[in-house]
């Protein structure tokens, strides 16, 4: 992994292998590739690459090689494509590697983000190397001039009745699987798989737990020297004033760049480049401009700001009537990701080529934003993922590339490690938007529920490069790029308003999404999107419901929902909590329920939880949690399970302490101490997750279906406790004990 | 010039006194296991065994380690022969994004190293420092059981470094 290069181009193409890469040879690259005509369309990102050589590579020695274009983020994905692949192909798992997001290399397969890699990557490559498979029988049969029916493949070679073998690398020729992937690959029967559905160890977790190289902050290029930022104060500060001359002097400095506000040092080593940078925070003077909004009067500023309306679902049955209607509104604040690590990135400017190592989400479309920032040609410029500490969404990982990509394009020659600050992350990150969501329905006289407003405010959830002005280092450099206008992400899958449109079927309903274009403080796309909150919103808003028709939680939900996946995973995590009508929690403890299909679209999601509230501080504690999942057919049932847990203990850690802080001019919350997040203490007792396998059926997602379903949950655990609703995120211990005081 | 033991080994290091172990470490000596997770001793993940105490080497700075045996999750085993925490954690496959792992396994160790058989409430205050984002605690945790277990049948101590020059 140190390599500068895993796989290079040039490899690829002398390889020795006998294929050719398709997009190496016409010089264009995997995006560039035109769609076959017809409909219908191949099967998940085959659909926009359809070269089945964009993503499966067999060597003449029977090595094979797997290509994907989206990032392993620590969601194990790598190890799930491995097993589709070894499956489809009929190799052993151990024959073969995959190759993840590398503008040199792999598809562009656009972000690794909403859930979306099982389903985009993963059915491509699933149905590619079905296709794969039958173009090597097909070979195997002309050669040994058998009909292909009378051929099977065992452990990488296709297999003859009498016992002759033809091994994978033996049969791929020339440019045999540079052919067009077919929409209707026929794919292994679920019932015959040996590698899909096992729980297979991952791929990277033995370097990680042994000092392997595993993350770009372990790159080491020769020659490398380290780059730290000094980052304005505040979103909009003007440098006003900087003398780097005694600082230039200092030992193992190489370089102060100073670029209108972009201001950096460099030096031979880390901590000389952390003293430098300390040294030229201390000697810059900023104009700042107090430009927040109250913290304390957040939601009352969102919903004042203008907005676009939309109504985005609208059912009306003037027979149903209500006969008893709540009301409520439930907020969110701004929420960090948190990496555990902040954001780092490594960049090299050699005959005037831009090669950038970054754990950035999206490889094509950070190019795009360095190459505009550069005023580069994009075929100039090469991004090449290497895993880095988990993002959970749109972290510093982008600006970090661009802030290296503009320090070695400085440097020619050199190789320039960017690592971003604990205070930097923090301050800087895009943040998760903040929220404000007002619910009001009615109870007819059988205690159904017969009409439902919904009403969510929000900015975009993805503020994404693509353009350079979504940059920092081209926000502040002298002649700066302007931040695009912000847009909502398009339904079904949605961003303010993704989940917005209730799961459950009402008689009346009405869904309205205000898209708030001005942004008061920075934000992006964080796990889930906006589903987080909607989903804490109607589940905590059904619970509501459920009190007032004084109706069992569980049975509730399940009087208003028709679809039979949901309906099942509710079912499951029930039972498994050993959930009970009527039944009695101990004292000072809570049973909370909640379900979701995220983005009403991809995996479903039930989770159960106890949650005890010390009565005297208001302290909450998740004690145990249950979960239920559907994400269509399971490859890997632990990674699976890997996701929920985490979802589980993340969103817990989000729904009970997080919020960002600020004053009128600057960011306020920019380290764990002034951020708190989940610690030991409050781990639970247990987590079970219990999945609900549907062989055969398209792959779903996992990574954020349990982020909502988990606060809800939660919410209405404290709410079983206490009594007290809370609808203001996060539930902190003083908002617990103030309600239970009130 | 300053002189630093780190698993086993005994380095001449050309940085100035008040430079932090871990940029010694990775810098340095190009080790990896340590993480750069805050560089304010906030959240563990650079965390190393000195003389078998957890230590958080991003705010120990190199003057304070004269004389001094320095363990890094490098120094416990390797990848073809896992020490009894480092397996541990592969069976568990506790990780996800595996960024403050090393940490967590530097602190657990120091733990087991002193306390054989301790309580999951021992456990969980002893980890109390080290943040983890991904939501791995679960699997952290039993991790960290199954490595106490392993211990049991094996030898705790560090992998044998061979001698010191």
């Amino acid at each position: 992994m140190n390599a500068p290069v895993i796989l290079d181009r040039r490899r690829v193409l002398a390889g020795g292998g006998a294929l050719i890469v398709s997009f190496s040879l016409t010089g264009a690259f995997a995006q560039d590739q035109a769609a076959p005509a017809a409909a219908p369309k191949p099967a998940g990102s085959l659909a926009t690459t359809p070269y089945l050589d964009s993503w499966i590579r067999i060597d003449a020695d029977g090595s094979i090689t797997v290509f994907t274009g989206k990032a392993e983020l620590g969601q194990g994905f790598k190890t799930a494509f491995q097993q589709i692949a070894a499956e489809e192909l009929d190799v052993a798992f151990t024959s073969l590697k995959v190759v993840t997001a590398d503008t040199g290399l792999t598809a562009n397969e656009g972000y690794t983000s909403g859930s979306h890699s099982m389903q985009d990557s993963g059915t491509a490559i699933q149905s590619a190397a079905a296709q794969v498979r039958a173009l090597l029988i097909a070979e195997a049969a002309k050669r040994l001039e058998l009909p292909v029916e009378d051929l099977r493949t065992e452990d990488g070679a296709v297999v003859s009745p009498d016992g002759r073998r033809l091994g994978y690398g033996e049969l791929v020729a020339a440019d045999m699987l540079h052919a067009q992937a077919q929409a209707n690959a026929k794919l292994k029967d679920p019932s015959t798989f040996k590698v899909m559905g096992q729980p297979l160890p991952r791929v990277d977790i033995p370097a990680k737990v042994t000092g392997g190289a595993a993350y770009a902050q372990d790159m080491r290029l020769p020659g490398m020297v380290h780059a730290r930022i000094v980052r304005p104060p505040s979103y909009g500060a003007q440098l006003a004033d900087c003398d780097t001359s005694a600082i230039e002097k200092m030992p193992g400095v190489v370089k102060v760049v100073r670029d209108g506000n972009f201001l950096a040092v460099v030096a031979v080593k880390e901590f000389l480049a952390i003293k430098a940078m300390n040294a030229v925070a201390a000697a810059a003077k900023w104009k700042e401009t107090a430009g927040l909004p109250k913290q304390d009067d957040l939601a009352d500023v969102l919903v004042k700001l203008p907005s676009q309306d939309s109504t985005i679902f609208e059912r009306s049955n003037p027979s149903a009537v209500g006969r008893r209607t709540i009301e409520a509104t439930y907020t969110r604040p701004y929420q960090s990701h948190g990496s555990i690590g902040p954001s780092c990135a490594v960049a090299q400017f050699s005959d005037g080529a831009m090669t950038v190592w970054t754990h950035t989400q999206g490889v094509y479309p950070d190019r795009a934003g360095i190459a505009q920032m550069l005023k580069m040609q994009p075929s100039s410029v090469r991004l090449i993922h290497v895993e880095g500490s988990g993002c959970y969404g749109h972290n510093g990982a982008d600006d970090a590339a661009a802030d290296a990509a503009f320090i070695a394009h400085a440097m020619p020659g050199t190789p320039v490690r960017v690592q971003w600050m604990r205070e930097q992350e923090h301050a800087w990150e895009p943040y998760g938007p903040a929220m404000v969501t007002k619910l009001k329905a009615s109870l007819d006289e059988a205690g159904r529920i017969a009409d439902w407003n919904f009403e969510v405010w929000s900015n975009t959830h993805s503020m994404r490069p693509g353009g350079a002005g979504c940059m920092l280092a081209a926000q502040h450099m002298a002649q700066p790029i302007a931040v695009p206008a912000p847009k909502p992400i398009p339904l079904p899958e949605g961003g303010g308003d993704r989940n917005a449109i209730p799961i459950y079927t009402f008689p009346n309903a009405h869904v309205v999404h205000h898209f708030i274009p001005a942004m008061p403080l920075r934000i992006s796309a964080m796990r889930a999107l906006g589903a987080y909150h909607n989903v804490f919103s109607i589940e905590s808003f059904m619970d509501e419901l459920a009190l007032a028709a004084e109706a069992d939680p569980v049975e509730f939900r399940l009087m208003h929902l028709d679809d039979q996946r949901g309906r099942d995973v509710i079912e499951k995590a029930a039972l498994g909590f050993g959930w009970q009508k009527g039944q009695k929690p101990p004292q000072d403890r809570g049973f909370g329920f909640a379900f979701a299909r995220y983005k009403n679209l991809a995996a479903y999601c039930a989770v159960a939880s106890e949650v005890e509230v010390d009565r005297e501080t208001g302290r909450p504690r998740l004690v145990r949690a249950i979960a239920a999942v559907d994400s269509g057919q399971v490859v890997n049932p632990d990674g699976l399970i890997n996701q929920i847990e985490g979802a589980i203990v993340q969103s817990a850690s989000w729904t009970l302490y997080e919020s960002v802080t600020f004053d009128d001019t600057r960011i306020t919350s920019i380290d764990w101490q002034t951020y708190p997040i989940l610690r030991f203490d409050a781990v639970p007792d247990s987590i079970e997750v219990h999945i609900i396998n549907r062989p055969g059926l398209p792959f779903l997602g996992s990574g954020e279906t349990g982020q909502g379903p988990a606060a809800a949950s939660i919410a209405n655990a404290i709410a079983d406790a206490t009594g007290k609703r809370l609808r203001n995120l996060p539930l902190t211990r003083k908002r617990i004990k103030d309600a239970i005081d009130a | 010039m300053m002189i630093l033991k780190v698993n086993g080994l005994t380095h001449q290091v050309d940085a100035e006194a008040d430079t932090p172990l871990l940029y010694v470490l990775r810098d340095d000596l190009k080790l990896n296991a340590a993480k750069f997770g805050c560089g304010l001793g906030q959240c563990g993940s650079c965390t190393v065994i000195v003389d078998g105490k957890a230590v958080l080497s991003c705010v120990t700075p190199l003057v304070l380690l004269e004389g001094k045996q320095v363990t890094t999750l490098e120094g416990l085993g390797t990848i073809s022969e896992p020490a009894p925490i480092q397996r541990a954690f592969m069976e568990e496959q506790a990780a996800q994004c595996g960024y403050c792992i090393a940490g967590m396994m530097m602190r657990a160790q120091a733990l087991l190293q002193k306390n054989s058989k301790p309580t999951d409430e021992e456990i969980r205050a002893e980890l109390q420092p080290n943040l983890c984002r991904c939501g791995t605690h679960m699997r952290i945790l039993r991790a960290v059981r199954r490595a106490a277990r392993l211990m049991d049948t094996a030898d705790a101590s560090p992998a044998n470094h061979g001698s010191t020059p």
